[in-house]
């Protein structure tokens, strides 16, 4: 059995930490695991995907349609972007912030209106919220990742110390307090 | 040690292993963090080279030096480095010789999709191929001994998924090699007619010799499962797609030398089963040589050519299931990717289109502004090509009033300078925009020779672009530098050389705006009251600018202060 976790997002938003936060929390639980990243011409503003696959055994590093138990999106459109993605009773954790793509800016597409009430109604399970303020509470907007580890944290499936362990090993000790801040006021979202 | 690595960290790890001294290499997605990750060990000299040809040059020298030596480059890399890398065949080793070569089917972030399987047949060098970290690490480790052992350099094939997927691997710790003596030995490495027709036959010989070691090759692995009647013959993540949708319904051999490859264990596995499929991405290697034995197997009749796999793909095709899922009726617009807020780029493309240039582009981080709403390119083909195709366009159109080339720092450190060489040797009259962001931008920020750093960090004399273009011929007086970010000159400037009758080199100079000692300017507000919502800011593609009821409006947290829009407002809105 392998647990699916995509993480989705906006180049340049820091997605990358998030998936080495989850990596190490999953490889202190000593599950084989696989993380497929993109780098390149697509972190310039592009739609970012990262996969974190993890379980006794994982094949392919990468998720296909309908296969995520998990997506944790760093940006609305982005969470519907990639809803296909999402097993039958998986779990889209959103944050709620929204930032045009290039075809809104220049007017040549409309940024389509309550994203969030339409996944739920295809049937998804949604857990949203604006993760920019809750990491804005907790000290710095870059700890963004972090609230959002904390807002998947139920539906993960992993136990809340190991990934505190995580956030530990992950980034660096000056900014250790605020992340782990973060990640209690995205957890307090979890349910 | 069990940790989780990145493919490119696990091949840089399986270098430092294995005890390589010297590694040369030119950036290129996705094959760039291993030169980066090696650069971190002290043990092991590693530079960026000017281009592919050179580093895969500086490599050979090593190892015929007798140090274990190393390149990596990207898949289009390897064309540049073609020319050495046919004659490496020829001469062999000393040192041990791997050279890592990245492919990227799916065109993750190149040009092209190229299968560079056809480079180790063309050149008769044997090609390993890993699909995780983990082998990623031990076949790196393991080419050293093969190499030094058959005499040749050994071609490691990675992809954009194995390169840049983490997954486990066990390290250990360095062995320490020591350069071996070097005997001169012309009729080896002096390539000439009467040494090379010698040596032809020597390559012959061990090509065959590789063929024999290919059968019992511990990288080449049966996995065999009860009760299947499918046999899947595949290699590197086409293994792990193949895994996946397949599980254990089937019967795998998984190739981790793909050549030369076998002949008796292809044979000995397809014997037992119903059907043999061959799964491969990009092209039909594996499935030519099966069939070339007399085995019937299906292949590229039902998988493509083009494109990436994944288990979603293989199980749709060849098992005919598809996952439910949801979906939404709303058209979720595309988030194509762009120029940076604050990027220096963004003003000369804007220019060009203004001025209705023929822009003949080039490769890197500019590459994006031939997309809408910049559209100020009209070619881009490979690397340093925007120069000598420029020179070209403008022989037999006569209009080089109206044509410019656009290319970075590192490109026309890459391969812009003969190019520019011709225009000045053949008299043509053509103006050059060197585009210098004193970055290598899109492969994620690495030195080149002209930012005065080295890999390794070390400060070093960087060479100035102006001393190059006058060095390669052109005149003083046309050798122009401008900062992009200033409009009015950057235009006149254009103006200037485009009417000159000599060729030109137009250098903008300005760092990329994510370059850690670029100070943010604060952020840009519009006065709601003096905009007039005419759009003048739209044309320049910022990200941070969008029309919110008629008016414009800046994106606080985006905005880097660059001051582009403030010059295009014609009604002082944007301060």
């Amino acid at each position: 059995m392998t647990k699916n976790i995509m993480i989705v997002g906006v180049g340049g938003q820091g997605s990358l930490l998030a998936s080495r936060i989850l990596g190490n929390a999953v490889l202190l639980q000593n599950y084989d695991v696989k993380v497929s990243e993109v780098h390149g011409m697509s972190q310039r503003g592009g739609s970012v995907v990262t996969y974190v696959k993890y379980g006794d055994k994982v094949a392919s590093p990468v998720i296909c349609k309908g296969e995520a138990d998990v997506i944790m999106s760093f940006e609305l459109l982005e969470a519907a972007r990639w809803l296909p993605y999402l097993k039958k009773d998986g779990v889209i954790i959103t944050n709620t912030q929204q930032i045009n793509p290039m075809p809104v800016v220049t007017g040549a597409a409309e940024y389509p209106a309550d994203l969030v009430e339409k996944m739920k109604a295809a049937g998804a399970k949604v857990i949203a919220a604006d993760a920019l303020e809750i990491a804005r509470e907790a000290g710095s907007e870059k700890a963004v990742n972090v609230a959002l580890i904390g807002m998947a944290a139920h539906a993960l499936g992993i136990d809340d110390e190991t990934l505190r362990e995580a956030v530990r090993i992950s980034v660096p000790e000056k900014f250790l307090e605020l992340n782990l801040k973060a990640f209690d006021l995205g957890a307090s979202h979890s349910a | 040690m069990k940790k989780i690595m990145l493919g490119n960290e696990a091949v840089a790890r399986g270098l430092y292993e294995a005890g390589v001294r010297f590694v040369s290499s030119y950036p290129g997605t996705p094959s760039t963090e291993i030169t980066e990750a090696v650069a971190k060990y002290d043990e092991v000299y590693a530079e960026w080279a000017p281009n592919e040809k050179v580093a895969l040059e500086a490599a050979l020298g090593a190892a015929i030096g007798g140090g274990r030596s190393f390149c990596a480059m990207k898949h289009v890399g390897l064309n540049v480095a073609a020319d050495p890398l046919f004659i490496t065949s020829y001469t062999g080793v000393n040192g041990g010789f791997v050279i890592g070569v990245a492919d990227d089917p799916g065109m993750h972030s190149s040009q092209n999709e190229q299968d560079s399987r056809h480079y180790a047949i063309a050149a008769k060098l044997p090609m390993l191929e890993p699909s995780d970290s983990g082998e990623c690490l031990e076949f790196t480790k393991t080419a050293y001994d093969y190499s030094e052992k058959f005499d040749t350099p050994f071609i490691l094939r990675l992809n954009t998924r194995v390169s840049h997927s983490q997954s486990i691997v066990e390290t250990s710790d360095r062995v320490e090699i020591p350069v071996k003596p070097y005997e001169k030995n012309i009729a080896k490495h002096v390539m000439m007619p009467a040494m090379a027709r010698g040596r032809h036959v020597v390559v012959e010989e061990r090509l065959a010799e590789l063929a024999e070691f290919a059968e019992n090759c511990p990288f080449n692995k049966v996995i065999e499962n009860k009760g299947a009647k499918i046999g899947i013959i595949t290699a590197g993540p086409s293994f792990c797609y193949a895994l996946e949708a397949f599980g254990d319904t089937a019967s795998y051999l998984k190739l981790g030398m793909v050549n030369p490859l076998p002949k008796r264990i292809i044979e000995e596995f397809a014997a037992k089963y119903e059907r043999v499929i061959v799964i491969e991405e990009l092209d039909p290697i594996i499935e030519t040589h099966v069939k070339a034995l007399g085995i019937k197997c299906d292949g590229k009749n039902l998988l493509p050519i083009c494109g990436e796999f994944s288990q979603e793909l293989i199980a749709d095709i060849l098992l005919n299931k598809k996952n439910d899922c949801y979906t939404l009726e709303d058209n979720i617009p595309v988030r194509p990717p762009v120029l940076c807020p604050g990027c220096p780029h963004r003003g000369v493309f804007y220019l060009f289109k203004k001025l209705g240039l023929y822009v003949s582009g080039d490769i890197g981080c500019y590459t994006l502004g031939a997309a809408q709403p910049l559209a100020g390119m009209d070619t881009t083909l490979c690397m340093g090509a925007s120069i000598s195709a420029l020179h070209g366009f403008s022989k037999v159109r006569g209009e080089e009033d109206k044509c410019v080339a656009v290319i970075g720092d590192s490109t026309f450190m890459h391969s812009g300078i003969t190019g520019l060489v011709d225009i000045t040797y053949n008299k043509g009259i053509s103006t050059v925009v060197i585009v210098d962001n004193s970055i290598t931008g899109m492969t994620g920020h690495q030195q080149n020779p002209c930012t005065g750093f080295t890999l390794k960090g070390e400060p070093v004399t960087g060479i100035m672009l102006e001393n190059i273009a006058k060095a390669a011929g052109v005149d003083e007086a046309h050798i122009r530098i401008v900062d992009p970010n200033n409009l009015k000159e950057t235009e006149a400037v254009l103006k200037e050389e485009l009417s000159a009758k000599c060729p030109s080199v137009i250098i903008c100079r300005r760092p990329c705006a994510l370059l850690k000692y670029v100070k943010r300017e604060p952020a840009l507000t519009v006065n709601a009251d003096k905009c007039v919502g005419c759009k003048m800011c739209m044309k320049i593609g910022c990200p941070c600018i969008s029309i919110v009821d008629g008016k414009a409006r800046i994106d606080a947290t985006l905005c880097t202060g660059c001051g582009l829009c403030t010059q295009m407002c014609k009604v002082g809105a944007i301060v």
